[in-house]
């Protein structure tokens, strides 16, 4: 704890000075301040919350008016003391760009063909790395398998996470159990939801996934959301609306809540580039800054909302930038390269516990798939892009690639596992198939925590109608 | 739905790592009427109970120094709850606009800050949609937020958060997830606000499914309703009106807590049946004065819940009078009063012996100037003269 402290004393005057440029916090000076802790492990004890902070008016002590005097008293000339810190004069007139001389570079550990291209990333163990590969490889063959039930007819609705496994599985290793997950989910037409693999890892079984997308009496969201709105509360998962980024001022106030426990626990949120344009993110923002909220946000920019290009979607350099704008620190990434998200949320992770603050992580990806079974992406992209970035950029077969390097996986394994994996999911959706749908009660259950007189007049009415007319309501036997 | 008093043991389940609740006994109010399965913790003793619905006696200030009890303004009363259950229990805790050190616009809040610390009495930056969410991912935490909206109307723009999430979040994730909210601010017309600032957001919240909707009107009730509300495990939009903060009243020293379902008997009558909530309880009384001097008998409800409605005590009164007047100050299309005919000719058709009579304030946006504004609320003469009309 100590440790953390005084080195957070020499990281303040390195802030002050690239606050006017965008300047950058690199990883090896970040690295440098924290030891390197094998992935997963928790962190020991409690750590108080003295987080330096740029603009120190205040820090939660109540705020008295500030002495008159003072700011009269300011001989120089070429500054102002205006609140939120001191404002320095210039006698140019000069604006300041819309856009950077150069775009945010992007980290990347992994090369396509996965060789290492720098030593600054965090240490994975065979074990941890082998169980990420052998997820991404299940997530893969669950998003086959569901898209093709949809086609099939047997589910109503599904999204893949085409071309984004590596964030999946990479973000969910680099966390711990205790950590609260703020899944995406999107508009109230076509839903997107692309974090089923965080799910996996946290130990979410096939049979759970595939009874949720059937909505039968094994869903634990008991039929009442649509397909992949996964929850679970033993997993710290968050059942989300499908309302765009609402998702993330809850991650905020969640946030909130660990840092009222003093817990040794984060919150994640993840969200598209479409929803960083919603009011939600920038209020969630703004407000995970001024209140110094231990939140992850994470933004899987991968390049289209639905079809809306990013171009249309906001003229900022990707979503990287913002993070400044609202005093939050932030990085960019190759969402492909499972090894540099699972440092960066390693590390995000504990900047945001030991110094109790915010981090954006802007994830470059891209979305091989349609935005859902209701899309068919080819009518508004080059088919060449799609698999351009199917083909190159695949990140389960990059991190594959490393693996055999590294000498921890072979051809044989692989296609073991993925023979193996397909039976296991189909098995599992033959499972869920048949399985019943859940009561009619379950529709009046849970409104509330115990049911008003109105619903149980119109419970009792619904049963007595379909009593009436059996044969048209077969699924209810009664 | 039962009255649940109390901390539930799954809500105790919930708090991850909260100091040890030792919650104090927990008297309960009641009307009169049918008994209420209360479910009391094990943990705690039975306590005191007081069974009045409202305080001993509102009216009468010459007799008010030898009296139990204190007096209080209201915003003094829903500040007293608000500390009691801060005090009780630590999970508690304040989001809003100048809640903090400032106590809030009409300082409900007021000194809570300095006593618990401004993280836990939080000021929020000016977007509502973002604490109320906020809120909401803290009550799935574990935390039970109270959120005040500097006026009601500013919580139109957390309405996706309220709607969807709020309400619907229990729900969606099978009842893995609760969100014991409290959602509490000024609304209603108050003097020459503007028409922005003079919404009655009851009538735009009261189809949303899976919250539930109080409106308090007297200091007692205020403060009874704002402790019965942070214990409930279900989302509570709690109205108060701009223009009743500083009524004064005597209220008990000890502990009470009121009903969240239950409508309030202001004044037991044979003749006619008015219902009511918040301000418009005062007009309907001023002309229930006027009617008694002219002969008639009113019985004056204030339904308090606004969602559900107390369709118990709603209907008893109905069988005894056969009339029924709702005096609003929602407007005329989709407020309250709409919902509540409906309910009342469904399920008591056969108890009345004339239409339901309906006043509200009309579809406008409400003006600003003082004399355009006072007509489209409800006057006392509007109301003398439709119990006139109804008891012909």
């Amino acid at each position: 704890m100590a440790l953390y402290l005084s080195k957070s004393g020499k990281l303040l005057p390195h802030f002050k000075q690239k606050i006017c440029s965008l300047g950058m916090i690199s990883l090896s000076s970040i690295a440098s301040c924290f030891s390197q802790n094998p992935p997963l492990s928790p962190e020991h004890g409690k750590t108080p919350y003295a987080a330096p902070s740029l603009f120190a008016s205040r820090r939660f002590g109540s705020v008295k008016a500030e002495n008159l005097a003072s700011i009269n008293n300011t001989a120089d000339s070429q500054a102002l003391n205006f609140p939120g810190g001191m404002v320095k004069f210039t006698p140019e007139l000069k604006f300041i760009s819309d856009l950077p001389e150069e775009r945010i570079n992007c980290y990347r550990v992994l090369d396509e063909s996965g060789h290492l291209l720098t030593s600054d990333f965090v240490e994975i163990d065979k074990d941890i790395a082998v169980k990420m590969y052998k997820e991404m490889v299940m997530l893969q063959t669950v998003d086959t398998i569901f898209y093709e039930a949809q086609r099939q007819g047997r589910i109503s609705f599904y999204v893949t996470a085409a071309g984004e496994e590596a964030i999946n599985i990479a973000s969910a290793a680099a966390l711990s159990m205790d950590d609260f997950v703020f899944p995406q989910v999107k508009s109230i037409r076509p839903v997107q939801y692309r974090e089923a693999g965080v799910l996996l890892w946290r130990g979410f079984g096939l049979q759970d996934l595939a009874n949720q997308c059937f909505g039968n009496v094994g869903d634990n969201c008991k039929g009442r959301q649509m397909p992949a709105h996964y929850g679970s509360k033993k997993h710290n998962y968050f059942t989300v609306a499908s309302t765009v980024a609402t998702q993330i001022p809850h991650a905020v106030g969640a946030a909130y809540s660990l840092k009222m426990e003093g817990r040794d626990a984060c919150t994640i949120t993840y969200f598209g580039d479409g929803g960083t344009s919603t009011g939600d993110f920038h209020a969630a923002m703004n407000f995970a800054a001024v209140l110094e909220a231990p939140v992850i946000l994470f933004c899987r920019n991968n390049g289209w909302a639905i079809s809306t290009p990013v171009s249309d979607q906001f003229r900022s350099d990707g979503i990287v930038v913002r993070g400044q704008a609202y005093g939050i620190r932030s990085i960019r990434v190759d969402g492909n390269d499972a090894l540099a998200v699972f440092s960066a949320v390693h590390m995000a992770r504990k900047m945001a516990i030991s110094e109790s603050r915010p981090v954006l992580i802007e994830a470059l990806t891209y979305r091989a798939g349609h935005h859902s079974t209701s899309d068919d992406s080819s009518k508004y992209r080059p088919i060449e892009e799609i698999e351009w970035w199917r083909a190159v950029q695949d990140p389960v077969a990059r991190f594959r690639k490393w693996l055999e390097i590294q000498g921890w996986w072979s051809c044989e394994s692989d296609t073991e596992l993925r023979d193996r994996a397909r039976q296991e999911v189909l098995d599992a959706i033959q499972v869920a198939e048949k399985m019943e749908k859940p009561d009619l009660g379950e529709i009046f259950r849970d409104v509330y925590d115990f049911p008003p007189s109105n619903l149980s007049d119109q419970e009792k009415s619904l049963r007595q109608t379909v009593q009436r007319h059996q044969r048209d309501y077969t699924h209810f036997q009664l | 739905m039962a009255a649940s008093f109390g901390v539930s043991s799954a809500a105790a389940a919930n708090a991850v790592k909260s100091p040890a609740l030792s919650p104090p006994s927990l008297p309960v109010i009641r009307s009169e009427a049918r008994p209420i399965s209360c479910r009391v913790n094990k943990s705690r003793k039975a306590g005191k109970i007081t069974t009045k619905a409202v305080a001993a006696q509102a009216e009468n200030p010459a007799s008010a120094a030898s009296k139990p009890g204190h007096e209080v303004l209201l915003f003094e009363a829903l500040r007293e709850g608000l500390e009691e259950e801060m005090e009780r229990d630590p999970r508690v805790c304040i989001f809003g606009e100048d809640v903090g050190h400032y106590g809030g616009s009409y300082k409900v809040s007021k000194g809570l800050a300095d006593k618990y610390g401004d993280l836990r009495v939080l000021d929020t930056p000016i977007a509502e949609n973002s604490f109320i969410g906020m809120a909401v991912g803290a009550a799935m935490t574990g935390l039970r937020p109270v959120v005040e909206g500097m006026n009601m109307g500013f919580l139109l723009l957390a309405f996706n958060q309220i709607s969807d999430n709020c309400g619907m979040l229990h729900y969606t994730s099978g009842g893995q997830f609760t969100i014991p909210t409290v959602i509490r601010g000024p609304g209603g017309v108050g003097r020459q606000l503007g028409a922005e600032h003079s919404q009655r957001l009851e009538s735009y919240f009261q189809s949303i499914p899976g919250i539930q909707m109080v409106a308090c009107s007297t200091p007692y009730n205020a403060k009874g309703l704002m402790k019965a509300a942070i214990r409930s495990e279900n989302p509570v939009v709690l109205f108060e009106h701009v223009l009743l903060y500083n009524l004064k009243e005597r209220i008990p020293d000890e502990e009470y807590v009121v009903s969240l379902e239950e409508a309030e008997m202001v004044r037991p009558g044979e003749h006619v049946t008015i219902l009511t909530y918040s301000r418009m309880r005062y007009h309907v009384m001023q002309a229930a004065k006027t009617l008694v001097n002219k002969g008639y008998d009113p019985e004056v409800i204030d339904i308090r819940s606004l969602k559900p409605f107390d369709l118990y005590t709603i209907g008893n009164s109905i069988k005894k009078t056969h009339k029924v007047l709702i005096v609003e100050e929602c407007m005329r299309t989709g407020g309250i009063g709409a919902s509540l005919t409906a309910a009342i000719n469904e399920n008591f058709n056969d108890y009345l012996d004339a239409p339901i009579v309906c006043l509200s304030s009309q579809d406008v946006p409400t003006p600003y100037a003082g004399t355009l504004e006072e007509v489209t609320v409800v006057q006392p003469g509007q109301i003398v003269t439709a119990v006139e009309q109804l008891c012909r």
